[in-house]
């Protein structure tokens, strides 16, 4: 008797993703170029199936204000990176000017603004929560907050909630 | 490139098992893949397969998550839905594309 043996097909392995890792990103900043590394990691983290919970507090908290979210800036002043004299970011005007093209340059790679990006966050699949002492120092309720942000609450419950998560601090 | 057999057909990989040439995908082929990661192909799952097949083919890229919401008009909960895990990747491998490179 003859067996023959068949080499099993060559499938990519999609299945690291059960093994229940958890990431939890604290923004802490407000600046336009500081909110969205939190944003895009915490998109590529939901689309490769791990569990994504955004803590936003002090000027983190920019990026779920309705008032602010659609208005995040960028200033090159103490940017050495952006390798201009530092002295131009001091000029008036200049922050506008910055801003408005970081966001054509974010627009033109097909990634969305805050509000939206937010919005794409939560219908992958992540939590989004607010700083409970940011809220209170700021004056603002629920209610001046992005729709999808889960609630207020204080930091301990943020870490009691991401108990064995990997943590990034932006 | 290695080759390997996926029902009674032999087809062109890369190393990871995503189809390496473009004209050997089909229909019938799409069902074999996706019965390899436990997917039973909807008229929905339909709807985003055929859409990464066109815009790889006039884009020449895989197109990533938000493009296949934003302009193939599949919501991003329906995705997640459809191809639980990593659904930009299971989307590619069962449309025989290359992974997305994209970050958004």
């Amino acid at each position: 008797m003859i067996e023959t043996e068949v080499a099993p097909a060559l499938v990519p392995n999609f299945d690291d993703v059960t093994t229940g890792r958890k990431l939890a990103i604290i923004c802490s900043k407000g600046n336009l170029d500081m909110a969205y590394p939190g944003l895009v990691l915490a998109n590529a983290a939901l689309g490769e199936g791990v569990e994504t919970l955004m803590f936003f507090t002090f000027w983190g908290f920019d990026i779920i204000t309705k008032s602010r979210m659609n208005d995040l800036k960028f200033t090159p002043l103490g940017n050495t990176a952006t390798h201009m004299p530092q002295g131009i970011g001091g000029i008036p005007g200049i922050t506008a000017v910055a801003t408005a093209k970081m966001k054509k340059d974010i627009a033109a790679v097909g990634v969305p603004e805050v509000p939206e990006f937010l919005d794409q966050i939560v219908a992958s699949g992540g939590h989004l929560w607010a700083c409970r002492m940011s809220a209170d120092m700021m004056h603002l309720e629920r209610a001046d907050l992005h729709e999808a942000v889960e609630g207020i609450i204080s930091a301990s419950d943020f870490i009691e909630m991401t108990d064995g998560a990997q943590l990034l601090f932006i | 490139m290695p080759i390997t057999t996926v029902g009674d057909r032999q087809i062109h990989v890369d190393d990871e098992g995503f189809l390496t040439e473009y004209s050997e995908w089909d229909d019938e082929l799409a069902k074999l893949l996706a019965a390899q990661i436990d997917i039973q192909l909807s008229a929905e799952h339909w709807k985003a397969i055929h859409f990464l097949r066109d815009d790889f083919k006039a884009q020449g890229q895989t197109p990533t998550l938000r493009r296949v919401t934003v302009v193939g008009g599949v919501p991003t909960k329906d995705l997640f839905q459809l191809f639980p895990g990593k659904p930009a990747k299971k989307m590619a491998y069962i449309a025989g594309l290359p992974k997305p490179q994209g970050c958004v």
